[in-house]
């Protein structure tokens, strides 16, 4: 049995990121429970449309950071942050259709969907995301075998449509889009085959192993009767 | 106490007689102002310190329709029906570059600008160029309440009780020239007080706008002095702004230093920034569609859901006549 110490060890960052997803709807939940934004509506499409953005950009982050840095448990902190990025795309959806609109569907399509390049690439990337929510389990994970890699690998189509999303939206100031569109540009250059291959080979690993290894090796008996 | 409905338009010769009236009663009755507010009113339980009181100027001497102690309006609605919005929704929304980009964010920056002395230069294609101080302006110009709305291009909206004079009216004190077509309207710039003005900003300062000059001189396009039966604060655009109500409210210019006639169209602010986006006219109107907010629906600030945008704002009545014969998709 693993004790919870052990289990905070090696999960601490799937941890974090399960709670601190959290973070933007608690503070969007008081905000309004608080009652002195003078346009409620406009702060929930802006805060949710943020935090939608920026926990796509972490979940894009984690597997650069196994790569780069050898950071194995980032890798189960993409699924909650997915999700928690899926969840704010659905509350910004709401707030617009059912808040803003006030549930006028046709009015919604008319006047915003239809109309609108921001609004088509919006949508477009809740639609992509809709399907990577619903087979973010284990059962969808095997039934779909390989081809679940393929269909999340989706999700770079939909986080720039969010970036390109922002960026059409905003009035004149394209700073905030602008640092997501790099962060994204860089979080997906990591990925390509070539880069990370440079990277990989800019890494020194068997020398330094071999003169650690010692050390690890002195650890082992002690730590042994702990896990028995 | 004057009331005057916004579809309630005063006719071109009206104007004469009233400006006779004020000239007359001048002095004498501003002179003692706050007797005169106090017998007008039926409030006369609001004796003269109120006036002393009145928050950001030191102006003692306040006409009547601005010398409310708490927020005032005659009416609780626009001739529409839409409600009045709320003194601190009007106060603390508010779409001023000079101090934020926020809108939330330009009352607490802009609470302790200066605001006396205000002069505003009056140059250009006129008989009579003038430099009037505010003092002057509140003692020249009778000052009235008028409820508009205010059609943000953002598409959000508001309905709002502002106090003011109209344009024409100090136009025609210093009497453009024949060749005047246009008037621009320039904001101050001063940028120890307005942190948008410091290092970097998105768009060119000052801030300027423009109308045709047979715009200008509509009833109701107003000089705004007061909002709510006080007057204004520094983030509506206080001591003197302009209030253009079928026109987007970009066009309606704050804390304005400067009002020059010209014979050429003037290139505002926004045109300069992004000319595909924001013309000249900026007239509200739902058949012209903006790549970003709806132009056709419109939400009121304080409630869900949305209403359609009229044209020209839902005084089409009032000012199509100025548009008549002309492309308005063309000229947006």
């Amino acid at each position: 049995m693993e004790t919870l110490q052990t289990y905070v060890r090696k999960h601490w960052f799937w941890i974090v990121a399960t709670v601190g997803g959290a973070i933007p709807l608690v503070q969007l939940a008081w905000g309004l429970w608080q009652g002195n934004w003078i346009d409620p509506v406009a702060e929930t499409t802006a805060r949710t449309g943020s935090a939608a953005i920026l926990m796509l950009i972490l979940s894009l982050a984690c597997t650069p950071a196994n790569t780069l840095f050898g950071f194995k448990q980032a890798l189960p902190a993409r699924k909650p942050l997915g999700l928690y990025a899926f969840l704010y795309v659905c509350l910004h959806l709401l707030n617009f259709i059912g808040i803003d609109y006030g549930f006028s569907v046709r009015a919604f399509f008319d006047d915003a969907l239809l109309q609108k390049r921001y609004m088509i690439v919006g949508f477009a990337a809740f639609l992509i995301l809709l399907p990577l929510a619903l087979t973010s389990t284990k059962g969808a994970m095997k039934r779909l075998g390989r081809n679940w890699k393929r269909l999340h690998q989706l999700v770079y189509v939909a986080a720039i449509l969010a970036v390109l999303h922002f960026l059409w939206l905003v009035k004149i100031d394209i700073t905030q889009p602008t640092i997501y569109g790099v962060i994204l540009a860089f979080l997906l250059i990591l990925r390509l085959p070539a880069v990370r291959q440079w990277i990989s080979n800019l890494r020194p690993k068997p020398v330094r192993q071999t003169v650690e290894r010692p050390q690890v090796a002195r650890k082992r008996p002690v730590k042994a009767p702990a896990v028995e | 106490m004057i009331k005057i409905s916004p579809s309630e338009i005063t006719p071109e010769h009206m104007f004469l007689s009233r400006r006779k009236l004020m000239a007359a009663a001048g002095t004498l009755a501003m002179g003692t102002a706050l007797a005169a507010c106090g017998g007008g009113g039926a409030s006369s339980a609001e004796p003269a310190p109120e006036g002393v009181a009145a928050p950001s100027t030191v102006i003692t001497d306040l006409p009547e329709a601005l010398a409310h102690a708490e927020a005032y309006a005659s009416q609780t609605t626009d001739e529409l029906g839409g409600a009045l919005n709320r003194y601190e929704q009007i106060t603390n929304y508010n779409n001023f570059y000079e101090f934020s980009m926020e809108k939330e964010a330009v009352a607490p920056l802009s609470k302790d600008f200066t605001l006396l002395p205000w002069n505003i230069e009056i140059t250009g294609m006129v008989n009579k160029p003038q430099t009037i101080s505010y003092e002057d302006i509140l003692k020249n110009f009778l000052q009235e309440e008028r409820i508009y709305r205010l059609r943000c291009v953002e598409g959000w909206s508001m309905v709002i009780p502002w106090v003011g004079f109209p344009v024409g009216d100090l136009l025609k004190l210093v009497e453009p020239t024949a060749e005047a077509k246009f008037v621009q309207f320039t904001t101050i710039v001063r940028p120890e007080e307005m942190p948008g003005q410091q290092g970097r900003s998105f768009i060119e300062y000052p801030y300027i706008e423009g109308l045709r000059l047979d715009e200008a001189m509509n009833p109701l396009a107003i000089f705004a002095t007061g909002m709510y039966g006080k007057p204004l604060v520094p983030a509506n655009g206080a001591p003197f702004r302009l209030i253009v109500p079928w026109k987007y409210g970009f066009k309606s210019g704050k804390s304005i230093v400067k009002i020059e006639l010209t014979d050429t169209m003037p290139v505002s602010t926004w045109m300069k920034a992004a000319s595909n986006e924001y013309g000249f006219y900026g007239n509200v109107n739902p058949a012209v569609s903006h790549p970003r907010w709806s132009q056709s629906t419109e939400r009121r600030i304080g409630e869900n859901g949305r209403r359609d945008t009229l044209p020209f704002n839902g005084y089409a009545d009032e000012v199509a006549y100025l548009y008549e014969g002309m492309d308005l998709q063309e000229n947006f």
